[in-house]
């Protein structure tokens, strides 16, 4: 069997030895490359340090380095002969909540480090929330540093009690907690033989085992249109396709399709790909459907099954997460919106609370979201978007804001609730 | 029963298709910069995929530094003959002669052709540029966009990046404003070589180990051409080698190999232990920060 890719993202600070871990991570399972350990090597030494300071692979920009910060998501790859892991290292302070959101937006697991010492604080709190909120299927949750508690069972089971206390808030789907010395290389990539008590596997192997297919929902067919393929040439003659990536679900030539907005139904006649027709598309494949009918089909359209749509909604709930340094989310302002592949323009009617991200608090006279703040708002939009929950959909259940003054992407949203028209 | 899991290179083709049409969907005059390196091949092979059976709807840019390695000039116009493709030459030399940019003392003509990529930017109006940058390629690649924004100067400002999140990019720009895109970020060298010969796409010949004339320089093994010819001193040895990128051919270096085959290239790049820009590339060796230096005045 070949291969398959996983992608997740860590979050904890510096002092959580988050750096070293992914150091570790790819320096035991040999994905570092000699001249890259030679340049970490030749700055620790010229800096001064005691040892390898294997994070200083993560800090990549010179302004990083000069503050000794981590400012931006940094991607990391690495493999094994059982998998591909994608890495979305995310700078763990509070000011990087953004930064922790674009992360685990495509995760497959989020691994949460804390310091052993430290037990759970706010900021591992606010992890978990985040990695919950982003509908991260699978968290694993480092206790780290457990070579400075004397590798201590009680430690480690007093914070777990703790921690599987405070999920029961959330909606974890599968929490797992390894006991690691990234430092050391406990139960990173090798076993521990400091910790005889612990008889769950190493970060690396659990993250090799991982059962993520059946994550993916494979019930709801949804196939946003995201390209209309008409080729202007004599060698084909009245190919009309439509290229997309499949959201959820799985399509088969035969099978009834009902095109939204416009309501009509048809029949997928093929599946192309480049290399030929496939008898079946599944998430996250990219292929082009022709259909048996003639009917007016475009981007932003979605195909789904006629007795298994997504809501066509204009008035909308959703959980936000703030962006834009410059400008606040305020009450009344209209935004650009992307959804899947369609554009539309989107009002704030409401701002119904913000939430404290370290007590999950809900402020309930919150008049704006600054920079990092998550709240919930109302949202009437201009043209019906083809939308599911959030929780059950992350493809068709997410979306951005974009601000027309300036362009740039200013929040992330979640749909809780999506209010059909008639 | 069915597994409905796709493998680590179908998901990584699947998000690049994805890419491709985003920009071409979104964008008004998209355009796809080609070097005739394996990475810009395969953003090619990709394109291909993503729009078949039409043609590539946008154009290709080669920015020709007048150094360029005599084969690639040739495996460039195979490419797009092939796929019936528009090809914009954005020429250095040509900048040079007409005082747009000056000559650096180097040698290195890696700087100045950023000016004369801009130009090209701005006289076809291009507001989306296609490159085949990874990730995994350089440090200050790890922390880029898929879809980097790009001031009117051409300017990447690590600090004013848009978030990306899931898969919902923003490529909505001001008149004279662009974006870098990068199909392949989540490509590692070993995915692009694996995929190259899994799919068997035609990459160019000195990618492949051949006995070539090379002299040794400064620690790496240069091939004698109309570009590198023996410095006093220096003697021209004949040594099996190959390219593992390919730049400009006074500044790009080779190493020994026997691999003259996809399988054994492959077979190498995933037990060699040092990258590909660390083993060959001159240019890269000048300072720590010189590709982050390069990016912010308007490079890929």
């Amino acid at each position: 069997m070949t291969a398959d890719l996983l992608r997740f993202a860590t979050a904890g600070s510096v002092d959580d030895g988050k750096s070293t871990l992914i150091g570790r991570l790819l320096h035991d399972s040999k994905s570092l490359f000699t001249d890259q350990l030679a340049d970490v090597e030749r700055v620790s030494r010229e800096r001064g340090d005691d040892y390898t300071d294997l994070a200083l692979l993560m800090d990549g920009l010179r302004a990083e380095r000069e503050q000794g910060i981590t400012i931006d998501v940094a991607y990391r790859y690495f493999a094994t002969p059982r998998r591909r892991f994608i890495i979305a290292d995310t700078p763990g302070h509070i000011q990087y909540t953004r930064n922790m959101v674009t992360g685990a937006s495509t995760a497959d697991v989020a691994v949460l480090l804390l310091d052993a010492r430290n037990g759970i604080t706010e900021q591992s709190r606010r992890h978990a929330f985040i990695a919950t909120l982003l509908g991260v299927p699978h968290i694993v949750v480092c206790v780290n540093k457990m070579d400075l508690v004397g590798f201590s069972e009680a430690v480690f089971e007093g914070i777990r009690e703790e921690f599987g206390d405070f999920a029961t808030r959330l909606r974890v789907r599968d929490l797992t907690f390894i006991p690691t010395s990234a430092l050391l290389g406990d139960n990173v990539v090798e076993p521990s033989r400091n910790m005889p008590w612990y008889d769950g596997p190493a970060l690396l192997s659990h993250l090799e085992r991982l059962h993520v297919a059946s994550d993916r929902n494979l019930v709801d067919v949804r196939f946003p249109v995201q390209y209309v393929v008409r080729p202007q040439s004599h060698h084909v003659i009245d190919y009309r396709g439509y290229a997309g990536t499949v959201a959820s679900g799985v399509l088969k030539p035969g099978d009834a399709v009902l095109v939204l907005p416009s309501g009509l139904e048809s029949t997928i006649a093929t599946i192309d790909t480049a290399d030929g027709p496939v008898d079946e598309a599944f998430p996250p494949m990219a292929v082009t459907i022709t259909l048996t009918d003639h009917i007016d089909v475009g981007r932003g359209d979605m195909f789904c099954r006629p007795h298994n749509a997504p809501t066509v909604a204009q008035e909308i709930d959703a959980h936000v997460c703030w962006m834009d340094e410059a400008a606040s989310l305020v009450e009344g302002r209209t935004y650009a919106i992307k959804h899947t592949t369609r554009w539309a323009r989107a009002v704030v009617r409401e701002l119904l609370y913000r939430i404290d991200v370290n007590t999950l608090h809900r402020v309930e006279d919150a008049t704006a979201l600054s920079l990092n703040e998550i709240g919930r708002i109302h949202l009437r939009v201009t043209r019906p978007l083809f939308a599911d929950l959030y929780q059950q959909n992350r493809q068709t259940g997410s979306f951005i804001l974009v601000d027309d003054g300036t362009n740039k992407t200013v929040a992330a949203g979640m749909i809780m609730r999506a209010i059909g028209t008639t | 029963m069915r597994s409905y899991v796709l493998s680590h290179l179908r998901n990584l083709e699947a998000e690049s298709i994805f890419i491709f049409r985003e920009v071409v969907a979104e964008m008004r005059r998209p355009c796809l910069l080609f070097s005739g390196g394996k990475d810009s091949t395969v953003m090619l092979h990709l394109a291909r995929k993503a729009f078949a059976p039409a043609r590539i709807p946008f154009p290709i840019l080669h920015v020709d530094t007048g150094l360029n390695f005599r084969e690639v000039l040739a495996y460039r116009d195979r490419w797009i003959e092939r796929l019936g493709l528009r090809l914009i030459v954005a020429s250095v030399q040509d900048a040079i002669d007409r005082g747009l940019v000056r000559e650096e003392p180097n040698g290195s003509r890696n700087r100045i052709q950023t000016p004369v990529l801009l130009e090209a930017v701005e006289r076809h109006k291009i507001d989306a540029l296609f490159g085949g940058a990874r990730r995994d390629e350089e440090k200050s690649r790890a922390k880029e966009r898929v879809f980097s924004f790009r001031d009117e100067f051409g300017q990447w400002d690590p600090k004013s990046q848009r978030p990306e999140i899931w898969n919902l990019y923003n490529g909505r720009v001001f008149p004279g404003q662009s974006i870098r895109v990068f199909p392949l970020s989540n490509w590692t060298e070993l995915d692009v070589w694996t995929y190259v010969a899994e799919e068997g796409v035609e990459i160019a010949d000195l990618y492949f180990a051949a006995e070539r004339e090379v002299v040794a320089r400064d620690g790496m093994l240069y091939g004698v051409n109309g570009f590198v010819q023996p410095r006093h001193g220096e003697t021209v040895e004949v040594r099996k080698v190959r390219y593992r990128t390919i730049g400009d051919a006074n500044l790009t270096a080779a190493v020994e190999s026997d691999a003259d085959t996809l399988a054994k290239i492959v077979e190498e790049v995933a037990s060699v232990r040092i990258t590909e820009r660390g083993a060959t590339r001159g240019d890269d060796r000048f300072s720590d920060t010189a590709m982050e230096d390069r990016k912010r005045e308007g490079y890929f």
